[in-house]
């Protein structure tokens, strides 16, 4: 299965692991990505609050240089990237005139024939697809699925799983030997990029998220989003001193628990790059993978 | 020679503020056999239709175009006044300049043109139309009413009072309906079985109501003043007539745990059952699906037990055939289920249930006997947080209207709960209050004043259970849209009220139309409530559009009204617009080649064949007769006839190509 590719910023950066992981899996299901030449910053969350046009006109330009490699579907690992990708194909759908000024900014040719996919989606296609594809070492934990705002909503636009209660990965989680749990705050916001504005509001959504995880016998958080994980892994301690109380509950991403089932090493996947240990969960992968998270 | 009269009317301004009515009636006097043309305020009104009276006598007119509004709105007004005159009704045409042309046209010339091109084509048509007479069918003086409800029992006993002729078929075990289901009604706070249960009895015992309980209307035909229903009666079990109602049976059933559909799931009972203590008949029936004996062929307890050997697990289902003249369909509503509400649980918690499951916890034949118990561990709720709109108004959901009821219900469940439960916290949230009623919004002022129910103006995002108590997420949005987050110990949807399973289905067997949320859709929406587009059905309650039990109950009557004046004559006069098959002399006899294309595609099922015999019975040909009795004019059998031996009256084929030929 051959997919174009758009990294996005958070997965150069802090997200690293999330990029390394997803090629990780890819190389193992036969899933060959093709990162789109010269991409830019899809404007996350600033350019929509600042100026509509410059919104739309960032992803419309890698939606135009994704046209001119000639697949016909895009890959965009990061839930806010997906979701201003897919609304921007949408809006200019709707929308002719300001599909042509955007045109005009760009100068490009722009035909809105790309299909935008989320990780999701596409990994249990190429699961699907992937014959030889083996589950050496079944991810045998109780996960709890972090879908966040942004994959599943507004549905209107993503058109994908259920806005309210989607089973996507919790399906795609049983298919790697997990066990996901029933709880509450699957579509809850973390805060997002309040994150540095207002990090106690961001730390107040973050730990009622892992309360319930943790409360629920959840093992693992897993989620499909850089800024979701972020939030949840990265601002722990602000996390932990609103809430007066510990949490150890690790968060991870999709693909690296999917990698791990399919038997790549904890380095592979990126597992040491995160604050909170994920060192129990590797139990199942190689031994040199157990290592490597140690600081 | 024709000499016809063109009218045309202005509607007030709905057609002169586009089209120019002088001119149009200008032109129009210039088409061939057009002999008289005037334009005129408002053609409908008295000295309107004078003018056309008048105008008949005095030219002699031979045909009448009225240009004004949709044949629909006031076409037998100009019939009648035509006939008035002297002149046969189905000798005036009606052109529809006003939804046609002057409504969805700018003003301008090319509209005036298009307005009197209209008047040319009608006047063309006019030229062939023929003198026809009424058909006159004789009226089966037995009603049908379809739901044994509120609404289907007020339709019965008025039409039986008045001495008319009923047969009232209920698909369940009993009759009542909902309302037997309810704890107490607002805004009385009246008990529901003890105004209901009455009416119940009384149908029962009715000398003009045949009940049918367990029965559904398997199919219809024919027309107004003479359906032929086919009813299937259900299999009970249990023979009717034998039964004396002792309930040994029920008491030894050793299938006690099916949920029970009277108590809205929160109770159960037996395989062998009736719905509820009060009902009417008070005979049971065997659910086949959950009974032992059917399912294993071991059991039978119930008809070893039975004093009155009144069992019969042999017994199959019946088809009875009723000629009837009318119908009332009252076949009410259903709920939407906790399990429609992903954000609430998707039915995950048994203490977040329905309005309709709180009316059975609240009431005294319930299974809590009247106490407010939760479901999952019988405590009684400290807390209980009510939703109004649980689905309602909210287009994500599919369900954009507004389901009526709730509010008013919500007030009262707040109010019997604070009632019953002194120390309890009761939480309302709601997006409006809609009290519109007699001593409706005096009602819901009590609930909150008086009796302390705490409403909150804003919608709830999440239900989720945390520590063994639900807690409720949602926000105050009269003040500031703060969050708010309740710890509840049961919660209480008003769910949206739908359209019942089968619905659809119904309407189809029925020929009535109904909506895209499958309500059946009434006549005119102010000026016909209670008729459907099919004549001689009516419609009663709920299974038109959420209603409260006062309106139900008027509309039943009206329905029963609209019935009595149809069965207060005895013959009936229908349009003579029907197909017929070309007949001539010997030798040819018709044209007719007998394919019988046509009897395959009538959806009347009015196409019969006749054999032409010679004087001495040989028969000659077969050919396709129409029985006038059945047909409705469709001109379906028209457009298939592949030598052109059918012709509609009012529409052959000559008038239509004419008109076409008008614009040539």
């Amino acid at each position: 299965m051959r997919i174009a590719y758009f990294p996005g910023c958070s997965l150069t950066g802090s997200a690293r692991e999330f990029d390394e992981s997803l090629r990780a899996v890819a190389r193992r299901i036969g899933l060959n990505l093709v990162e789109v030449p010269d991409w830019n910053c899809c404007g996350a969350s600033s350019a929509h609050a600042l100026d509509h046009v410059l919104s739309a006109a960032l992803p419309a330009r890698i939606l135009a240089l994704t046209e001119r490699t000639g697949v016909g579907d895009l890959l965009v690992p990061c839930s806010a990237c997906y979701n201003r990708l897919i609304s921007t194909v949408h809006e200019l759908k709707e929308n002719p005139t300001l599909r042509a000024e955007v045109r005009r900014l760009l100068g490009m040719e722009l035909h809105l024939t790309v299909r935008v996919r989320n990780v999701l989606e596409v990994l249990k296609e190429a699961l699907e697809e992937s014959n030889s594809t083996k589950i050496v070492a079944p991810f045998s934990h109780k996960v709890a699925c972090y879908y966040g705002c942004l994959l599943v909503r507004p549905h209107k636009v993503v058109g994908f799983d259920r806005p309210e209660n989607p089973q996507s990965m919790d399906e795609l989680m049983r298919t790697v030997g997990a066990e996901p749990i029933h709880w509450a705050f699957k579509v809850e916001c973390c805060g997002a990029g309040m994150t540095l504005a207002r990090t106690e509001l961001v730390a107040r959504l973050c730990s009622r998220i892992l309360d319930d995880a943790q409360a629920r016998g959840a093992d693992v958080v897993i989620t499909a989003c850089p800024m979701c994980h972020a939030n949840l892994d990265m601002r722990r301690s602000d996390i932990e001193a609103v809430a007066g109380r510990r949490f150890s509950i690790p968060v991870m991403y999709v693909t690296q628990a999917v990698g791990l089932a399919l038997g790549a090493t904890a380095r592979e996947l990126g597992l040491d790059r995160h604050m909170v240990d994920c060192q129990l969960l590797t139990a199942g992968a190689s031994k040199a993978s157990t290592a490597i998270s140690q600081p | 020679m024709s000499r016809i009269g063109v009218f045309v009317c202005h509607c007030g301004e709905n057609i002169a503020a586009t089209v120019d009515c002088a001119r149009v009636a200008e032109i129009s006097s210039s088409i061939p056999g057009v002999v008289h043309s005037v334009d005129y305020k408002y053609m409908c009104s008295d000295p309107g239709q004078n003018l056309i009276k008048q105008a008949i006598q005095e030219k002699k007119l031979t045909g009448v175009v009225v240009a004004a509004c949709s044949p629909r709105m006031h076409e037998p007004t100009f019939r009648r006044a035509c006939a008035e005159a002297g002149l046969n009704g189905f000798l005036c045409e009606m052109a529809n300049i006003r939804e046609h042309c002057s409504w969805v046209h700018e003003k301008g010339e090319e509209t005036t043109r298009k307005a009197a091109d209209l008047v040319r084509i009608l006047v063309e048509k006019v030229k062939r139309n023929r003198a026809l007479r009424p058909i006159q069918v004789p009226v089966t003086k037995t009603a049908l009413v379809l739901g044994g409800g509120i609404a289907g029992i007020q339709a019965s006993l008025d039409i039986a009072n008045a001495g008319q002729k009923v047969i009232l078929v209920e698909r369940g075990p009993s009759i009542g309906g909902h309302m037997a289901q309810l704890s107490e009604t607002f805004p009385t706070l009246d008990c529901s079985q003890c105004i209901l249960t009455p009416r119940m009895v009384e149908v029962a015992q009715h000398p003009n109501i045949t009940l049918l309980t367990y029965s559904e209307l398997e199919s219809l035909d024919g027309f107004i003043g003479n359906f032929k229903a086919r009813i299937r009666k259900k299999a009970r079990k249990v023979d009717e007539k034998l039964c004396t109602g002792c309930a040994i049976c029920m008491q030894k059933c050793p299938q006690k745990k099916i949920p029970s559909e009277f108590n809205a799931g929160i109770g159960t009972r037996t395989a062998i059952y009736v719905p509820f203590p009060q009902a009417v008949p008070n005979k049971p029936v065997i659910d086949t699906e959950n009974c032992r004996y059917f399912k294993t062929g071991k059991c039978g307890i119930c008809q070893k037990l039975c004093p009155a050997q009144a069992v019969r697990f042999d017994q199959e289902d019946e088809i009875i055939e009723v000629d009837v003249g009318a119908i009332v369909c009252a076949t009410g509503f259903d709920v939407v289920n906790t399990d429609f509400f992903p954000e609430y649980g998707y039915g995950l918690y048994p203490d977040v249930i329905t309005g309709l499951q709180f009316e059975r916890l609240a009431s005294a034949s319930g299974p809590t006997l009247g106490e407010i118990r939760r479901p999952s561990d019988g405590k009684v709720p400290e807390t209980v947080v009510f939703l109004a709109c649980a689905g309602s108004r909210d287009r994500a959901k599919g369900i954009e209207y507004c389901s009526k009821i709730c509010c008013m219900y919500t007030a009262k469940h707040a109010m019997l709960y604070r009632h019953k439960v002194h120390t309890g916290k009761a939480y309302v949230f709601y997006m409006d209050i809609r009290a519109g009623g007699k001593m409706y919004d005096e009602f819901v002022r009590r609930a909150i004043e008086e009796d302390g129910a705490l409403y909150i103006r804003g919608r709830v995002s999440t239900i989720y259970e945390r520590d063994g108590k639900l807690i409720v997420k949602g926000a105050d949005t009269l003040l500031g849209g703060e969050p708010i987050e309740i710890k509840a110990d049961m919660v209480v949807l008003a769910t949206a009220a739908v359209a019942n399973p089968g619905a659809e289905e119904l309407a189809q067997k029925l020929h009535v139309s109904y909506d895209a949320h499958n309500f059946f859709a009434e006549a005119h929406p102010k000026l016909r409530p209670v008729e459907t587009n099919t004549a001689g059905i009516y419609l009663a309650g709920a299974c038109q559009a959420p209603k409260d039990i006062p309106e139900s109950v008027a509309q039943a009557s009206g329905a029963a009204s609209k019935v009595c004046g149809l069965f207060s004559q005895d013959q009936l006069s229908r349009e003579p617009l029907i197909a017929s098959v070309h007949r001539t002399a010997p030798p040819l006899y018709s044209i007719c080649t007998g394919c019988f294309l046509c009897e395959s595609v009538c959806p009347y099922r009015a196409i019969e064949r006749e054999t032409i015999t010679t004087r001495d019975g040989k028969p000659i040909k077969t050919v396709a007769r129409v029985n006038p009795g059945l047909c409705q004019g469709c001109g379906t059998c028209v457009a298939v006839c592949r030598v052109k031996a059918i012709d509609l009256d009012g529409y052959s084929n000559s008038q239509l190509y004419a008109e076409v030929r008008a614009l040539a």
